[in-house]
């Protein structure tokens, strides 16, 4: 019973972290209609710029200021680089975000070199929680949790209740109509995006630490992002918070079991044929399985749900 | 057209102006990741390459005149991507290939190697092999061209398991690798080494993750903690073995991880204080007791400013350096039939390479990260005290290869 509670726990650690990650991501598709191919590395760039700011200032103006520089840096790439090739169309857009993934990527070892820099964890919140089962749980890892869901609360409150969250919803939807209506909707394309990328930004802040800040950081963890928002519906904030939290925590459970898959799959009430043709799937454990559940998530709910699971349009 | 001009004279110039003052540079080619997960180990061997390299071009050890030069190429430790790098190597002009990370890229390697020396002798190529440590590659998939001068994983889990087995505090081992083969020989032969050894001693799980794909390993160590564990047996390597201990420190587990590749800058720097008592089997770490040596580490760490760690490669460029002046040619055919066999003596001793399935037999050393030794990561104020020492002819294992020179 602890231990199932540690996996909840754990799964919903890394589903807020994915959520941070593709709550930007998913609003840039959904208002500019341009999938961010260079998200990821934002979120990279968020993680070392936090670690050069830490090692001047400590950790805590750096969970600030970081996500603010990568703000800024989003909003400038927006401004200088995408709305000039936004008149080519959407391919040229999609090329543009593609080069720059590979720019940012090949800059940051030039900066900060190819080895991991030792971006450590403050030590007020490294130390442990609680035990469980024989568990220390770590204090920054319900940091971590806290510091998404209050991100997830500002951001609803921001794009429900207030003047601005109503001129970009409406742009998300009718961008003519909502500049006839006098507002500067390129401004607030410029805004989203430096928005989205901050949120990215605030992700790597966080996440750096806990895990490593390397070079190869933002390869690893772009693919799943892309899972994450095409899942959850392109637009739908509540639908990559559904996606976060569903591939996050399916991918702890199935780390922590050591079944084959038959044996899950009659736990559920399913019985297969061990004997045929699909012997050594069937006998293949869960765990060594999860790292293709997302993937695996994805492609059932793109075939029974084209749009996502909470979209209002097709992927 | 206009370029293909344009290349040719770049080419001729390239050419032209090179340098006047060797009479023959033999080329090395470093296929290995240079991006990636695992970059930082690319890296560091690329590193040791070069100032190996630039010691033995400043002694003249490979032969009056003769220069060695190192190509790097990316392989993002993919056997198919090195295939088409070694193609390239190949019809550059290379004929020394060098490797290590990956036994899955090795056995692309030595296998694609073989092939092309048989249809194309004129172009032959030789396979120095620094890390890739499955035991296949010198037994059942073992080729007449390959050279390898890291202990295999069996001969490392022999003398690690001889070791686990002398500690009677240690009841529960669990044993945790990369999925792909080097990790699955790992796996194996722990298990064969340790079941029904000591009947207080028991194997109580073990697990395989892909390569370089987890970030957040928590999940793993609460199973590890769950099953009771006090010592987990990892031939985990670079970013894998980092984010492993780390994960470890965070949920206070409090087994001892025995390891083949702690002793790296990356993963010291991640292991913390926490990494005490940890051990760890290599050919060499920076307490060993050598002068020469830790002269060696010291010009190393002044120059490139990390922790000198492959020791091999020095004794493996300069065992080829020594095979080439011996053979008075840089023909790898010629040079092959020095290796094979040959008797060298290095700092830590004497050194042989086996003539019937060219595994070097080397000292070899267990040692446990400690505080309070001479040479310290500064990163954590400890390093490693020897703890046992194994000598070459201790690790010879029986081999299924039995090879013969090209007659």
């Amino acid at each position: 019973m602890e231990q199932g509670l540690l996996v909840v726990l754990n799964g919903l650690v890394y589903g807020l972290l994915l959520f941070m990650l593709s709550s930007g991501l998913t609003l840039i598709v959904g208002m500019m209609g341009v999938l961010n191919l260079a998200h990821a590395s934002f979120y990279m760039l968020g993680a070392y710029l936090a670690y050069s700011i830490s090692t001047v200032v400590g950790f805590w103006p750096a969970l600030v200021l970081a996500p603010l520089a990568v703000g800024v840096i989003g909003a400038l790439v927006e401004r200088y680089g995408l709305r000039p090739v936004h008149r080519h169309g959407h391919v040229a857009e999609l090329l543009f975000t593609f080069g720059l993934a590979f720019v940012i990527g090949e800059i940051v070892p030039l900066i900060w070199g190819r080895l991991p820099v030792p971006y450590r964890v403050p030590a007020v919140l490294d130390v442990p929680l609680f035990a469980l089962a024989g568990t220390a749980y770590p204090a920054y890892r319900l940091f971590m949790m806290l510091i998404s869901l209050a991100m997830f609360c500002a951001l609803f409150a921001a794009l429900a209740k207030t003047r601005l969250g109503l001129v970009v919803r409406a742009a998300l939807t009718h961008p003519d109509m909502v500049a006839m209506l006098g507002h500067d909707v390129p401004r607030v394309f410029t805004l989203v995006f430096g928005a989205g990328c901050a949120l990215a930004g605030l992700a790597g802040v966080i996440a750096g630490n806990a895990f490593t800040t390397e070079p190869g950081m933002a390869r690893s963890l772009g693919a799943i992002v892309f899972a994450v928002v095409v899942m959850g519906g392109l637009g739908s904030l509540s639908g990559a918070l559904v996606a976060s939290l569903l591939i996050g925590l399916v991918q702890t459970v199935s780390i922590g079991l050591d079944l084959p898959f038959y044996k899950a799959l009659s736990a559920l009430g399913i019985t297969v044929d061990v004997g045929g043709r699909l012997h050594d799937l069937w006998l293949l454990s869960v765990n060594r399985a999860a790292p293709v559940v997302p993937y695996l998530l994805l492609v059932l709910v793109l075939a029974t749900r084209p749009r996502g699971l909470l979209g209002s349009r097709s992927a | 057209m206009r370029l293909g001009h344009a290349a040719a004279a770049v080419m001729a110039v390239c050419l032209s102006a090179g340098p006047v003052w060797a009479d023959e540079v033999v080329k090395f080619a470093l296929i290995d990741p240079m991006s990636g997960s695992f970059a930082a180990t690319g890296r560091l061997g690329e590193q040791h390459f070069r100032f190996a390299m630039d010691r033995i071009n400043e002694s003249g050890a490979a032969g009056p005149g003769r220069k060695f030069d190192l190509v790097v190429l990316d392989n993002e430790v993919s056997p198919e991507k090195s295939l088409v790098l070694l193609r390239k190597a190949i019809d550059d002009g290379v004929h020394y290939i060098t490797q290590g990370n990956g036994s899955s890229v090795a056995f692309a390697l030595t296998d694609a190697i073989a092939k092309n020396n048989k249809r194309d002798p004129a172009r032959s190529a030789m396979f120095l092999n620094y890390a890739a440590v499955d035991p296949a590659l010198t037994n059942a998939k073992c080729n007449w061209w390959h050279f390898r001068f890291d202990a295999d994983s069996d001969m490392k889990m022999r003398a690690m398991s001889s070791y686990i087995l002398t500690r009677k505090d240690l009841h529960k081992v669990y044993v945790f690798n990369q999925d792909y083969s080097f990790g699955q020989s790992v796996e194996r032969g722990a298990k064969e080494m340790l079941t029904g050894k000591r009947d207080d001693l028991q194997i109580v799980g073990a697990e395989r993750v892909p390569l370089g794909k987890v970030k957040d390993f928590t999940p793993y160590i609460q199973k590890m903690q769950a099953a009771g564990a006090d010592a987990v047996v990892t031939g985990n390597w670079g970013a894998d073995l980092a984010l492993l201990v780390k994960a470890a420190n965070d949920s206070g587990f409090k087994g001892t991880f025995f390891t083949y590749y702690l002793g790296s800058t990356e993963v010291i720097t991640e292991v913390g204080q926490a990494g005490r008592g940890d051990a760890q089997i290599s050919e060499w770490h920076a307490n060993v007791d050598s002068a020469p040596i830790e002269e060696m580490a010291a010009a190393f760490e002044a120059k490139y400013h990390q922790a000198f760690y492959y020791w091999r490669v020095v004794n493996m460029l300069d065992m080829t350096a020594a095979a080439m002046k011996q053979a008075n040619s840089s023909d790898p055919e010629k040079v092959g039939k020095v290796l094979a066999g040959m008797n060298f003596h290095n700092p830590l001793g004497d050194v042989s390479m086996r003539a019937d399935n060219h595994q070097l037999l080397q000292p070899m050393f267990i040692s446990v990260l400690e505080p309070g030794v001479k040479h310290v990561f500064p990163e954590v104020n400890m390093g490693f005290r020897t703890i046992g020492r194994i000598e070459p002819d201790q690790t010879r294992m029986a081999t299924t290869c039995s090879l013969a020179n090209p007659s």
